[in-house]
């Protein structure tokens, strides 16, 4: 059985079709690649997946279960199990790093305060900032802030965990201390839909790379067919372009 | 004027007048207490009825929409005269205090449900949309991640009106409650010249708003992190 099931998913915003029928399986353990030019439509899958964005039709999965955007008991079963970094990390500007990684545990999970403490401390260490627990995210450069995000989605024991362009608005500096955070929970077996322009790094990390465009999904398979050896027109084009730089 | 006010004085400060001013004080200090006090606590249940979704809560979004624009559009003074006279026909026996105090409350939700709507409105998106993918309800967005943010939008205009609010609350002289204004007025009509009576008044009002102009500067500091004020 597979994790996570998209089967003919079409989305909008207002009359602008964004996703029309979407395929795609997601199996326990796989990480997905999502690439493709901007506006195709990868980041609307992760926020439709995610009950951000109501789909128009087609089904969503979660292990066998189908998901009913509508019903709002489904969204939130959904959204225990599956986490979101968002591009523009959307920290909470309020509150100091380790209070951002554990306000969804104590206050919305009710888990007791001091067991969550301690993993956050744990969660923060991993992604090197066990030094910046007090500080405020206007406070952290844009790589703390994005390590910070995924330290707050892991706080949630996700089973699957979408990342939308999480480099995409770094120096290029700091993009490596944010994909190596990521290349450790591939390695732990997490699963894992990431959404990115670091074609290095899909290659390296993604078991399945899934090329989009203009809504639709072009092509879909491992990183060696898709970057060396695309069947499509349109994917050759992409690639051609991009391994050109 | 001050030989003149000077002349008056020791027949100005007696133990009746000070009794009598102390009375209208107290008078003005609870219509204002009153007016920000409720009218920061309706206004804020206003408010996040108006930025609420759903169809469920339509209903209540309109209701508070009305109430808000009709409230903020009509002027203080007819408010309190449509109030007073409705109160007469319906409930004739309450007193005049009430109907001033229900009319202030009203004003002052209206106005601070749209202080604090744009308050709530001004932080970004992304901080709901963080929320809503990790199960916070609406109310605990607010509560936890909106409103804290929004305090640096929402006090400086939320005191300048307290501060207004307060001076107009003498308008309730004008169905008769007895409060400061009115108290100057009953002075001067006894024979102590206008200076001496709204003089004092003017005294004691400044005492009431100053000290809440200071409150609202603390909780300023206190509230609204920044990047120069942490808490």
């Amino acid at each position: 059985m597979h994790h996570l099931d998209i089967t003919g998913l079409e989305a909008r915003y207002g009359k602008n079709t964004v996703l029309s029928g979407i395929d795609l399986s997601v199996a326990r353990g796989d990480v997905i690649g999502l690439i493709g030019p901007s506006g195709s439509g990868k980041s609307t899958i992760l926020r439709v997946v995610m009950g951000l964005l109501p789909p128009v039709s087609g089904s969503v999965k979660l292990d066998g279960q189908p998901v009913d955007y509508a019903k709002a008991a489904d969204v939130r079963r959904l959204r225990d199990r599956i986490a979101i970094v968002f591009q523009q990390y959307n920290l909470f500007q309020n509150m100091s790093v380790l209070q951002n990684v554990t306000i969804t545990p104590t206050k919305i999970k009710k888990r007791p305060k001091a067991e969550v403490e301690e993993e956050a401390r744990v969660l923060l260490a991993k992604v090197g900032l066990g030094d910046k627990l007090d500080s405020y995210p206007d406070q952290l450069s844009g790589g703390q802030q994005q390590r910070v995000a995924i330290a707050r989605a892991l706080a949630l024991r996700p089973e699957i965990l979408l990342l939308d362009e999480v480099t995409a608005a770094l120096d290029p500096e700091l993009v490596s201390e944010v994909l190596d955070s990521i290349r450790v929970l591939a390695n732990e077996g997490m699963t894992m839909m990431i959404v990115s322009h670091e074609m290095g790094f899909i290659r390296e990390v993604a078991s399945r790379v899934v090329f989009m465009a203009s809504g639709k999904i072009v092509e879909t398979g491992p990183a060696a067919q898709i970057f060396d050896a695309p069947t499509q027109p349109r994917t050759q084009d992409f690639v051609s372009k991009i391994l050109r730089h | 004027m001050l030989s003149q006010i000077a002349y008056e004085w020791p027949e100005f400060a007696t133990y009746y007048n000070w009794v009598f001013l102390a009375g209208a004080a107290g008078t003005t200090l609870a219509l204002s207490a009153l007016g920000v006090i409720l009218g920061s606590v309706f206004g804020l249940l206003l408010a996040v009825a108006r930025i609420s979704d759903g169809r469920l809560l339509l209903p209540l979004r309109v209701l508070a929409f009305a109430f808000t624009e009709i409230f903020r559009r009509v002027p203080f003074l007819v408010t309190l005269m449509l109030a007073f006279f409705g109160f007469q026909i319906f409930f004739s026996d309450v007193p005049l205090f009430v109907v001033a105090a229900v009319t202030t409350t009203f004003i002052a939700s209206a106005f601070l449900s749209e202080i604090i709507r744009g308050g709530l409105n001004s932080v970004h998106r992304n901080q709901w949309e963080a929320a809503e993918a990790m199960n916070f309800s609406q109310l605990q967005t607010i509560r936890h991640v909106i409103l804290p943010q929004a305090w640096r939008v929402i006090l400086p205009p939320a005191f300048g009106f307290f501060v207004m609010f307060i001076k107009d609350t003498a308008l309730a002289s004008q169905i008769g409650v007895v409060e400061l204004t009115y108290a100057a007025k009953v002075l001067n009509n006894k024979g102590f010249s206008a200076a001496l009576a709204f003089g004092v008044v003017l005294l004691i009002y400044f005492a009431i708003s100053y000290p809440l102009a200071r409150l609202g500067a603390a909780l300023e500091i206190r509230l609204a992190p920044s990047r120069h004020h942490r808490p």
